[in-house]
């Protein structure tokens, strides 16, 4: 028996089994996203106007290449996470709310996965 | 002793039928609510952190474009041009100057999140006083990458 209401008996990994999971690595994106981002806008910046064999040399360096993919990818990982508290926060209807988070978390899987496919065929020169 | 476990037993299970009306009652009793957005003043702290939230759907919106870019530099020189006749026009110019600040200052509120995080910096003063410093860090930033963008012109 306990005097504890049903709310404050919640334990463990909580009511949705996943703990501080989601708050964990929205934390851990965002550090790695801080170097990330100010090297992506920065060489975007230095990049504008340049020729397109400018930005091809670029982007087939190897260390620009494996930058650009894990940029993406965590982008992409960390703009998930943060969209599915907006849609559970906004959207009340349980089956919109599921359609939606679907919606985003298969858009965002494919863009990063087609963003990679890009930047791969680019390094290494198997493009169109 | 008996009569006392009697007794204990009949306060659990009036606890415990307590509690299931307590739940039933929760669910469908029409509570008032807080007062919402409108009825606040505005206020830094709160407008900072709905801009937060608000930058970073802008910024997933945006997704989309760079990946166009990243295509549009695998495509070919064609492409390629055209993709820089977009963001070079005025209207590719004003999104990306939008999305450059949304950047700047998602990523300079985060890093004060960050600092929440790990408990520092929330009595009143400290809030106001990074507040104003993530605008100021943002708006930097932003004009830094644009005076960049211009001084280089692509010449990298």
């Amino acid at each position: 028996m306990s005097l504890r209401t049903p709310l404050g008996v919640v334990r463990g990994l909580g009511s949705a089994k996943e703990g501080v999971n989601h708050w964990w690595w929205q934390r851990i994106t965002a550090i790695a996203l801080i170097p990330l981002a100010l090297w992506f806008v920065f060489s975007v910046a230095a990049l504008a106007g340049a020729e397109h064999a400018i930005v091809l040399l670029w982007m087939q360096s190897p260390v620009v290449a494996a930058l650009l993919i894990l940029f993406v990818s965590v982008v992409f990982y960390h703009a998930q996470l943060g969209m599915q508290v907006v849609i559970e926060d906004y959207v009340h209807t349980e089956w919109l709310k599921h359609a939606c988070l679907l919606a985003l978390k298969f858009t965002a899987v494919f863009l990063a996965v087609v963003a990679v496919v890009i930047i791969l065929q680019v390094a290494l020169g198997t493009g169109p | 002793m008996y009569v006392l476990v009697g007794v204990f037993a009949g306060a659990c299970e009036a606890t415990e039928i307590h509690n299931e009306v307590r739940t039933k009652i929760m669910a469908t009793t029409e509570r008032p609510l807080s007062p919402h957005l409108q009825i606040y003043r505005p206020q830094l702290t709160s407008m900072l952190s709905i801009a937060h939230r608000g930058t970073g759907v802008f910024l997933t919106l945006g997704t989309p474009l760079l990946v166009y870019w990243l295509w549009s530099v695998g495509a070919g020189g064609a492409d390629y041009a055209a993709a820089q006749g977009f963001f070079g026009s005025f209207i590719g110019r004003l999104v990306m100057f939008a999305w450059s600040y949304a950047l700047f200052y998602h990523l300079c509120n985060g890093i004060r999140h960050l600092y929440w995080d790990v408990g520092g910096g929330f009595d009143i003063e400290t809030v106001y006083r990074t507040g104003y410093t993530v605008l100021l860090a943002s708006a930097v930033l932003t004009v830094v990458a644009w005076v960049a963008a211009y001084a280089t012109r692509g010449g990298v």
